[in-house]
């Protein structure tokens, strides 16, 4: 049984100057890279994939699978691309990842890149990370400077270049195939599949797209093996990985934990819902996850605990929110994040967003009716499953769960008149105590 | 709520000011830019973040130049120009200031102190103060939500804001005081920002902490506990964060 949390990731990040290469290297950085360069390539995928890594992007689909799915007998050049435009409302843990150990991004990018034997990798960061995107440039200059990245990487006869590129703010570019698009130079608009990315993707080459968490994962099951990582998480979800929390709780941060721990658990370790409050509502992984009560405090946080009550892991986003929050404001919220970052490409998320809104502004103010309710929910259907990709789907996912769990607080907008919340209450400024 | 996400799009935007800064060094930085992909496209999105850094914004000059260098028509920079956020059309200010109002940090304060800031600047939605300092935009979630409420200045993380750190943040910005990141570096001004997005470091990535409390919330209890993973930790033990 695994300790409780198991820093692994986030093991160097008390480290003096963590991010440098000089204090990645006193912590053991690099020396899997080495022991991967001494493999065959296919060792390396069989390693990732024995281990039982799965996307820490939210969609949790088999890394290792990812990479076999390369047809090396293709003749374009191969290609590593990392999904580092960290943006679903929630998630908040490639960002520290990225600024406190660049490095450990770095050599997962050498490593996995090496694996499906690419000869250029990018890092697709989002733009609004200034400090962010200065560590990993300097990172990334620091590796090509010691000859871990460039021609005859620590002479094993393997060629890398890797570009740290920024992308403009597009929160749809976190979908791998408008990622693609936009890093060729394009409106940052979703592909259709097939083609799947593994055979045509970037320049229309074999391409493998992982987020930055998975990618950072690699250099630790190299390094201490594929039994190491599984003996820590659950059946089907093995490993360590980041909890976020935030919102209304006591210690807000980054906590790491083999796959399957608890909200309660969690709770538990960041000293609670912030004192005299309790909890109300939680998304488990961005703001695209269906929305969690108390009811669900005990539900195992891997792949298959948190889909089996209808919800999504996704991030690993734990969003904390009180009985101060009212939750039509929530929703109405984050439905205008949607319409402002549905892409245009297709018609039931481009115009349903923007319906959802009308709607959802009216019913916060009080002027909506139970009839609105079922516009909402026969709107999120016929929008749900007929997207082009899936930020439709999950701007559906707040709305169909709220309405679920919270369909009185609805009618209470109408009765009132208007929103019964004061909205100063879920403040962090608000006085200890205050209520709704 | 829904004033908060009205944009001024009633005012004019300037079409050519005729007094654009692109330069033959801006193209051989473009050109620069273009070389460091395996397809010259690719580097459209850091030289549109160049042409910032040169013209305070998106200018027609430099949609032209873009197009030159990558053998595109004016139509397909632009139409590539007004897809992303990040690409200002109208003049930004030394200092873009931004809210996080998605809506955890919204209801944490977010809201509140975005009234505030309107407010105190007499501004609305991105718009630039009268003296050009500064820009006041509401922001998308900025990845940062355990330091919640957000801002960011020139894309630097300001965490865990009340109305009155924001008010007091923004003056110090326009008197000139000097004015540093939790977790990040010395602000600098807005087009220096984009040079460092367009691929241009500017030498400040050894400012600034590992990260703040939140980032650090975990481990910090996992050390106390002794709590490792499977194998134990090599850095339990070794110099910590100074």
């Amino acid at each position: 049984m695994a300790d409780t949390l198991t820093p692994v990731l986030s093991d160097n990040w008390d480290q003096i100057r963590s991010w440098q290469l000089s204090s990645y290297q006193r912590s053991g950085g690099y020396d899997a890279l080495r022991k991967a360069l001494a493999m065959q390539p296919a060792d390396v995928v069989a390693t990732v994939k024995d281990s039982g890594l799965r996307g820490r992007g939210g969609a949790g689909f088999p890394t290792g699978m990812k990479w076999q799915f390369i047809p090396q007998d293709n003749p374009n050049p191969k290609y590593l691309v990392v999904n580092a435009d960290e943006s679903e409302p929630g998630t908040c843990k490639d960002i520290p990842l990225m600024m406190a150990s660049p490095h450990t991004l770095v050599e997962g990018v050498i490593i996995a890149s090496y694996a499906i034997r690419a000869s250029a990798a990018f890092i697709y960061v989002r733009g609004e990370v200034l400090h962010v995107i200065r560590r990993l440039q300097q990172a990334v200059q620091e590796a090509k400077d010691a000859g871990l990245i460039g021609t005859n990487i620590l002479g094993s006869g393997y060629d890398l270049d890797v570009v740290v590129h920024a992308g403009a703010g597009a929160y749809i570019c976190g979908e791998e195939t408008a990622l693609l698009d936009s890093l060729e130079g394009r409106r940052g608009q979703p592909r259709l599949r097939p083609p799947f990315p593994a055979v045509a993707g970037l320049y229309g080459c074999p391409t493998v797209i992982n987020n930055v968490e998975s990618i950072a994962s690699v250099p630790a099951i190299i390094k201490n093996g594929a039994d190491w990582f599984s003996s820590m998480g659950t059946e089907k979800s093995k490993g360590m990985t980041l909890y976020s929390l935030s919102g209304h709780v006591t210690r807000p941060g980054q906590y790491e934990a083999p796959l399957g721990i608890t909200l309660r658990e969690l709770l538990d370790l960041a000293g609670g819902v912030r004192e005299g409050h309790e909890l109300k509502f939680w998304t488990p992984g961005g703001s695209s996850t269906p929305l969690l009560t108390a009811e669900h405090l005990d539900v195992p946080l891997d792949y298959e605990g948190v889909g089996s009550v209808g919800s999504m892991l996704g991030t690993k986003a734990l969003q904390i929110f009180d009985e101060s929050v009212c939750v039509v404001r929530a929703v109405l919220r984050w439905t205008e994040f949607y319409k402002h970052e549905s892409c245009g490409k297709c018609t039931p998320c481009r115009e349903g967003t923007w319906w959802l809104v009308q709607i959802l502004e009216r019913l916060e103010k009080g002027q909506g009716s139970d009839e609105d309710l079922d516009v909402l929910l026969d709107l999120s259907e016929n929008i749900l499953g007929r997207s082009f990709c899936a930020l439709g789907d999950g701007a559906t996912a707040p709305i169909t769960s709220s309405i679920a769990h919270f369909k009185d607080e609805y009618l209470a907008h109408f009765e009132n008149g208007g929103c019964p919340f004061d909205p100063m209450a879920s403040t962090v400024f608000a006085t200890a105590g205050a209520s709704a | 709520m829904a004033e908060n996400h009205t944009t001024a799009t009633d005012k004019t935007v300037p079409y050519s000011t005729g007094d654009s800064k692109i330069t033959d060094a801006t193209i051989a930085e473009m050109r620069e830019i273009a070389a460091r992909y395996p397809v010259a496209r690719s580097a459209l999105l850091p030289m549109l973040h160049l042409v910032q850094s040169v013209e305070g914004r998106v200018t027609p000059e430099g949609i032209e130049a873009c197009a030159d260098v990558l053998d595109l028509t004016g139509a397909e920079v632009s139409a590539v120009a007004t897809f992303y956020t990040m690409y200002k059309r109208r003049p930004v200010g030394d200092y873009h200031v931004g809210v996080c109002t998605n809506t955890l940090c919204a209801v944490m304060g977010g809201d509140l102190i975005f009234d505030r800031l309107k407010q105190h600047l007499d501004v609305g939605n991105d718009e630039t103060t009268e003296d050009g300092k500064i820009t006041l935009e509401h922001l998308e979630c900025n990845a940062a939500c355990d330091y919640a409420p957000v801002m960011m200045v020139n894309w630097e993380f300001f965490d865990d804001m009340t109305p009155e750190s924001a008010t007091q943040l923004v003056d110090d910005l326009r008197d000139g005081t000097e004015v540093k990141s939790p977790r990040g570096a010395t602000i600098c001004t807005w087009r220096e920002a984009e040079r460092v997005l367009a691929g241009y470091p500017d030498g400040r990535a050894d400012e600034g902490p590992t990260g703040g409390k939140a980032t650090l919330a975990g481990l910090r209890l996992a050390r106390e506990r002794g709590w490792t993973a499977p194998g134990g930790s090599s850095n339990a033990e070794t110099p910590k964060e100074d």
